[in-house]
């Protein structure tokens, strides 16, 4: 019944957003200005509240089917159980391909609802196109869900019990990730319609830049968090240590996010000095569409690796079409139009726009590599049947030398002027952050005493980022209590903007991300040991000792748990690690569970192999143990928590929020 | 007077004629790395048959080896992290050898993926991948 009706809801979604897209761009057609189409704007206003109210209510319905184990429906039936913990249940709810889909879909209703909602200075034509796109957008995702991924299609006879969700799925991230990701992706797709309906009423301003750059930076923040979720979770979970493997369907959530941050720094270059126009709405159309590949790519199923849990071909097909219809029309539109739009005004080598322009550059030839490593196999296969990949050399060889470059520039930028910046005045700082960097290169090298070029790099490309950003901010601040001595250091942050924090926070983000990251690269070390119940083996500073293995049983599993003692020194440090080996009756699958001991930013991370019998084949207690030292790894996921709060931070500027009179 | 020699810098269309070397030069030498890296790192799936009948391109020595693990042919050494196990295509076997621990999903009559070398005998496995979709089958094992 619950099924029947949330199917109906958005069937009538469906019918309301084909509605609203034609009402809207029919009334708005010819009209570019205030106050003609109020009756076409309140309408569509409304119509998007309503499709959102509509879905959410569908998605509610399938979530409850979950929750009380309704098994008549196929999709909890197949990814669902009695013995299921709620928490999981719920997140089963997108643990499927349908229910996934359907997260979409109410992302999508949430995002057009939220531009619908924003008491933000649009022109109502203009409002009207962005609503009416992202509509039209949305008929095709819900008749690809009604037509092609029903999650509420009807199971008969029903079965006892249900399957399973993935155990790989069962964890607390794994509730988190794809809200986030999907939040992120489907964000995009705001910025998408903005230049959509701005190449329909071939209007390009510096306030158009202004309307998209809030919606742009909170898409790319809620990606950024998806992605970091994303990456901690495979670190976690997949039980072998690595937070990112290239593989493509990570490869599919990063190109978006490669694409959004260099659409975020040429909409500054937009909205600031009116240039770059065709470029950035060029960005625009492609980090949507590239949000589109990502979900083909995944969904579809033509990957089949860690992450592609779907498999018809059928799906892809219609995504594929989708994908085609969306991204080939638009860009139609955009070769049709771009020419009204111009160029925009023109900029000097030494100028922020140039030092901009050079972050677009070093992004989409990021963006390019990661694409022509994910892809090609695919067109390999499809064109002649071999299945080949890409190795991980290749990603890293090439992102290394585009990233460090990266840090620099981020490093001047801050410092310099619109137009043209007068070279005495970047060279000095820069030459005395320079020195300064590395100072702390040598200390670090005399802290570790270790050598690699890599790691150098990244340290002193890292430390010159922090440096330069950190010493603008504090002059930056002092400026501004130049001309009211009498006032506090708060009120002087706050009269720089919080875009100007945004940034500086997402910069120092990406300075210890690198930093995270050249140490774990440099320093990791791995073992893998046989170890009889009270051996030991010694990994980083630490030493690890195999207590035994106790036999459990959790809510939906059992499992064999490890008992190590974690000592370093002189045996004055003692922690207890207690990784486990699951296995889930309900689909005979086995799990690797690792125990992980953080020590301030650095990992101890012990896996569970196989038990090991001795020569005349009887159990002795010993079982093979992969151990792990990450130093610095946390740095990492805290590098990228920055880069996303920074992001979110420049939403609240308050230039963003100029209402509507 | 004679023009300083500056001039050539200085009038806007040289100089953007300068940037677009510039440009060039960095593209192409972006390009050609990029490509040079690809090359090196392209990773070819063989089947065992492949393997066996030598259908692999001369002087490689490291192969990624792609089929399903012969139920029964699993065996682990004592007191060590060494296991040996058949890999077939249904048409040919090859023995492997792999010294380490095996990803959850490594089970008999299963797909599995192993990257390692073959010397005419044994291939002896660098890696084994974990292939986290059950209905993952390499090529050739379809059916």
């Amino acid at each position: 019944m619950i099924a029947f009706l949330s199917q109906f809801l958005l069937a009538v979604s469906m019918v309301l957003c084909v509605y609203g897209a034609f009402y809207g761009f029919k009334s708005v057609r010819g009209i570019y200005s205030h106050g003609l189409s109020r009756a076409a704007e309140s309408a569509a206003i409304r119509s998007s509240g309503l499709v959102f109210l509509l879905v959410s209510l569908a998605f509610a319905g399938l979530a409850y089917s979950f929750v009380i184990s309704d098994f008549s429906v196929r999709n909890v039936a197949e990814n669902s159980n009695l013995n299921l913990p709620v928490q999981f249940r719920i997140a089963a709810t997108w643990g499927s391909h349908e229910g996934s889909f359907l997260l979409w879909v109410l992302m999508f209703a949430g995002w057009t609802a939220a531009v619908a909602w924003s008491r933000f200075e649009v022109s109502d034509s203009f409002k009207v196109r962005v609503l009416s796109t992202l509509q039209l957008v949305q008929v095709g995702f819900l008749a690809y869900l009604l037509m092609a991924s029903n999650p509420f299609e009807l199971l008969n006879p029903m079965p006892v019990d249900g399957r399973d969700l993935n155990p790989l799925l069962q964890d607390i991230i794994m509730i988190v990730h794809p809200p986030m990701l999907y939040m992120g992706y489907v964000g995009f797709a705001v910025t998408f319609a903005f230049a959509i309906a701005g190449l329909l009423e071939g209007r390009f301003d510096m306030t158009w830049a202004r309307w998209s750059r809030p919606w742009c930076n909170t898409a790319w923040a809620f990606l950024t968090v998806g992605i970091l979720l994303g990456s901690w979770w495979a670190y976690r979970e997949l039980g072998w240590g690595g937070w990112w493997f290239w593989d493509p369907v990570e490869n599919a959530s990063l190109m978006p996010w490669l694409s959004g941050t260099a659409l975020i720094h040429s909409l500054a270059v937009s909205e600031k000095r009116g240039a770059l126009r065709s470029w950035t709405l060029l960005l625009a159309l492609t980090t949507f569409a590239l949000s589109l590949l990502g979900t083909f790519l995944v969904r579809s199923g033509v990957l089949t690796s860690v992450h592609a849990f779907a498999t018809d071909p059928e799906r892809g097909v219609f995504i594929l079409a989708l994908l085609f219809l969306v991204v080939g029309s638009s860009y139609v539109l955009y070769a049709m139009k771009t020419g009204e739009v111009g160029q925009g005004g023109s900029f000097k080598s030494s100028g922020r726009e140039a030092l901009l322009l050079s972050n677009n550059v070093l992004m989409s030839a990021a963006l390019v590599t990661v694409m022509l490593g994910t892809l090609y196999p695919l067109v390999v296969e499809v064109l002649n049947g071999r299945k080949m990949s890409v190795g991980q050399p290749y990603f890293e060889a090439l992102f290394v030398p585009l990233l460090l470059p990266a840090l620099l520039v981020m490093g001047l930028g801050p410092d310099s002027r619109w137009r043209e910046t007068p070279l005495g005045r970047m060279f000095k700082p820069g030459a005395v952050a320079l020195f300064i960097s590395l100072l702390v290169l040598a200390a670090a090298v005399w802290w570790e005493s270790h050598f690699s070029w890599l790691w150098a790099m990244g340290v002193i490309c890292a430390a010159f980022l922090v440096i330069t950003t950190l010493s603008h901010a504090w002059l930056a601040t002092h400026q501004i209590g130049k001309s009211k001595p009498e006032t506090g250091v708060l009120y002087r942050a706050k009269r720089l903007s919080l875009s100007y924090w945004g940034m500086v926070l997402a910069h120092l983000g990406v300075a210890v991300f690198v930093v995270g990251v050249s140490w774990v690269k440099t320093y990791e070390t791995e073992t893998d040991a046989v170890l009889k119940p009270g051996e030991t083996s010694s990994i980083g500073p630490w030493r690890v000792t195999f207590i035994g293995v106790d036999n459990v049983q959790g809510v939906n599993y059992q499992a064999a748990l490890g008992v190590f003692e974690l000592t370093r020194g002189e045996g004055r440090t003692i922690f207890l690690l207690e990784p486990e080996k699951r296995r889930y009756p309900s689909n005979q699958q086995v799990m690797t569970e690792a125990a992980i001991h953080t020590d301030w930013f650095s990992d101890i991370y012990v896996s569970l192999g196989d038990a090991v019998a001795s020569s005349n084949g009887a159990q002795t207690g010993a079982w093979g143990v992969r151990l792990y030292y990450k130093p610095l790894i946390n740095l990492i996921w805290w590098g990228c928590t920055l880069m996303a709060l920074g992001g979110l931070l420049t939403v609240f500027d308050k230039r963003y929020r100029t209402r509507k009179s | 007077m004679s023009k300083p020699m500056s001039n050539f810098t200085t009038t806007p269309r040289s100089r953007r004629v300068l940037w677009l070397l510039a440009i060039l030069v960095v593209v192409v030498g972006f390009g050609f790395s990029l490509f040079k890296v690809f090359n090196d790192n392209l990773v070819f799936f063989y089947t065992p048959a492949q393997i066996l009948n030598g259908d692999t391109p001369k002087g490689q020595k490291s192969y990624r080896l792609g089929g399903m693990v012969v139920v029964g042919s699993v065996k682990r050494e004592p007191d060590s992290l060494a296991v040996r196990f058949e890999v077939t295509d249904k048409e040919k076997t090859v023995p492997v050898q792999f010294k380490g621990i095996l990803p959850d999903l490594f089970k008999e009559g299963t797909g599995v993926v192993a990257d390692g070398s073959w010397d005419g005998r044994v291939f002896t496995a660098s890696e084994v991948l974990a292939k986290h979709d059950e209905n993952y089958m390499p090529p050739g094992v379809e059916k």
